[in-house]
């Protein structure tokens, strides 16, 4: 009987010290995980100071100007962003003009229509194809895929479109190739497998109930998928057109090999023209110190902005349309 | 066993007396032009004595900031620092080896060396004031020359480059009007026509990829792919195709007696003279902290003057004169 009550005694000690070690290893792991946390947000608000800092010179000698002066000339030490950004949401716009209703159909493909046997090796293929690095991308896009494209693609969207006032200025100027068409054309190739990927897994969330239901009372494939399948998945769709988005505008190896690299803007798609990372890539390891290099970071400003302006508006998007469902 | 303690110990003695030979590993950095033939030379140079030498193509511009940061032993620059310069922060600056750059061309049917253009009509072409390759200024200095009617693309370097700094500092010099439009240096403002390309071989391959292109590249690589050449009118009047042997005519009526042994080495008046030549340089500090160093800098650019000419000569760049690697030789003899 005493040994008893000394037994459990121990045993009420025992599980207090033992519960003090789990709290112990519990405020351990949370300082741990917040500590990793942190560090994200330090080095994003280290590279916005740091960003800043270098950029000051140039920021300080053109003014707001530098955003919509569409100069870019080196040996005159005058810079302006206009070139670059207009060459980065141009090939970003074209990508994403592409790749979105492609990517809409590998996904409904995937999920709804196609055969159980093909599901896997089509979904493997896609990711493999998110896995090549852009340089691949890029030396593919200048060797095969522009002399093709300047050879049959591009004299025939002339010969098709050439004399129509608006759409025959897109076209103009002689095939080369490799352009700002050319970019958007690679970078949408790039983007397909992140998009696509995203939404296959997104639709998969769709509980199969509701889908079933929506056949049973006679609905049609069309009818489910806009109906059904895209109001439930809204959000992640928006998400992962919203990754997309973000690869094309910060890609830079392929971009660099097939924009074709001209500090201009032209009418064109199929002018040659620069991006802000493809600028980057090029200048930046012969700029000399002083208003050259402080443009550059200027430029590497420039793009963070404009992706945390996406990012918001895409957390924006998001936020709207979950308050429309009344979720 | 124990013959096998012994030859570990032989070993572990011999890596021992080994690394303190190595610890004179000596690095460099910048330009990407002598790259391939300073790996060359480091190769050969490890081979005969034994030691390290790194060389890292970072581009010129890089190798400077690191030589005057003092984080490499040597820096690498295709553009001369001017004695001013050179004298302000205590650096020696010698030439090591040299090269050209090549004007060429993709026009259907035309072979090579068989348009010919002289300086001002080849800068009036690369500012985008000449478009048509049946041009009166081209047809007239190629009688005979079936040219066609299509149009110019100008095909250039988009990453910041010592071949464009040497490409346009000729064609400056050339005509005012290249000097005013496009300027003069590692990155310029190239005209309406143009598309860049990232290296060497992104300029080659634009060239050879778009119908009736123009575009410049090292010798070397224009070599390697085999492309064609234009024939450039020199200052003594003669029409030169670009080769190993122009470039060293060129260096043979240069002087290089002058402080940071960097003379013009661009339009140079020998008979066969190729135009468009440069030469690289090495940067070191004439009193360095580590003497030991020094001297590796110094034994490894001696020992590669004078035996990697056929090593320079077999990667397409030219050796330089043997008086100049004499000079050259005096003039490191002051490093510390």
């Amino acid at each position: 009987m005493v040994s008893s009550v000394a037994s459990s005694a121990t045993g009420v000690d025992l599980h207090a010290a033992r519960i003090s070690v789990f709290r112990r290893q519990d405020r351990f792991f949370h300082g741990l995980t917040q500590f990793f946390a942190l560090t994200v947000l330090l080095a994003l608000v280290g590279i916005l100071i740091s960003l800043g800092i270098e950029a000051a010179p140039a920021l300080q000698a053109f003014g707001a100007p530098f955003l919509w002066s569409n100069v870019w000339n080196v040996p005159e030490s005058q810079f302006g962003a206009l070139i670059s950004v207009y060459g980065t949401l141009m090939t970003s716009t074209i990508a994403l003009l592409i790749a979105v209703p492609v990517s809409f159909g590998i996904a409904l493909f995937l999920t709804e229509t196609c055969p159980l046997w093909l599901r896997r090796p089509l979904g493997t293929a896609v990711e493999l194809l998110a896995g090549i690095p852009s340089i691949v991308y890029g030396i593919w896009g200048l060797f095969v895929f522009a002399p093709l494209f300047a050879e049959y693609v591009q004299p025939s969207l002339q010969a098709a479109f050439g004399d129509i006032p608006v759409l025959g200025g897109l076209f103009a100027g002689t095939p080369m190739g490799i352009g700002i068409l050319t970019a958007g054309l690679v970078l949408s190739l790039m983007v397909i497998p992140f998009v696509a990927s995203v939404m296959r897994d997104v639709f998969e969330t769709v509980p199969p109930v509701l889908k079933e239901s929506a056949y049973g009372v006679g609905c049609t494939q069309w009818e489910v998928v806009t109906r059904i399948v895209l109001p439930y998945t809204r959000v992640g769709v928006v998400g992962g057109i919203m990754l997309g988005l973000g690869r094309a505008l910060g890609e830079t190896m392929a971009v660099t090999f097939v924009i074709g690299n001209a500090n201009r803007i032209a009418g064109s798609l199929f002018a040659p023209g620069n991006s802000i990372a493809s600028s980057l890539a090029n200048e930046f390891g012969e700029a000399e110190p002083g208003l050259h290099l402080a443009s550059l970071f200027a430029l590497g400003l420039v793009l963070f902005v404009i992706t945390f302006i996406v990012l918001a508006a895409s957390n924006w998007l998001i936020a709207r349309g979950r308050a429309k469902a009344g979720l | 066993m124990h013959n096998f303690m012994k030859s570990v110990l032989v070993a572990a003695l011999f890596a021992a007396g080994a690394h303190s030979a190595v610890a004179a590993d000596i690095t460099g950095a910048g330009a990407t032009f002598p790259y391939a033939v300073y790996t060359k030379w480091a190769e050969g140079y490890k081979a005969a004595t034994g030691n390290q030498v790194n060389y890292q193509g970072i581009g010129s511009s890089g190798g400077v900031k690191q030589i005057k940061a003092k984080t490499v032993d040597f820096g690498g620059t295709d553009a001369p620092l001017k004695e001013a310069d050179l004298d302000a922060v205590g650096l020696l600056q010698v030439p090591t080896v040299m090269g050209g750059a090549t004007i060429v061309v993709n026009l259907p049917g035309v072979t090579s060396g068989q348009i010919k253009l002289d300086g001002e009509t080849a800068a009036n072409i690369f500012r985008g004031a000449i478009t048509k390759w049946n041009d009166a200024a081209i047809a007239k200095l190629n009688p005979g020359v079936k040219l066609p009617a299509s149009a110019i693309t100008v095909a250039h370097r988009s990453d910041g480059s010592g071949t464009t700094y040497v490409v346009t500092h000729y064609l400056a010099k050339q005509s005012m009007a290249f000097k005013r439009d496009v300027g003069a240096g590692n990155t310029v403002n190239w005209p309406m026509n143009a598309v860049g390309g990232k290296g060497n071989p992104g300029v080659a391959a634009n060239v050879s990829k778009i119908e009736g292109a123009i575009g410049y590249v090292d010798i070397a690589d224009a070599m390697k792919n085999k492309m064609i050449f234009i024939a450039l009118k020199n200052k003594a009047g003669n029409y030169i195709v670009p080769s190993q042997d122009a470039v060293a005519d060129a260096a043979a009526g240069a002087n290089f007696k002058v402080k940071g042994m960097a003379p013009d080495l661009l339009d140079q008046s020998h008979k066969n003279a190729w135009p468009i030549t440069t030469a690289t340089y090495l940067l070191v500090y004439e009193k360095g902290a580590d003497a030991a160093k020094q001297k590796g800098v110094v034994d490894f650019f001696t020992w590669s003057l004078n035996h990697g000419q056929k090593a320079a000569e077999e990667l397409g760049f030219v050796a330089l004169p043997a008086n100049v690697v004499k000079m050259v030789e005096a003039e490191l003899k002051q490093v510390k």
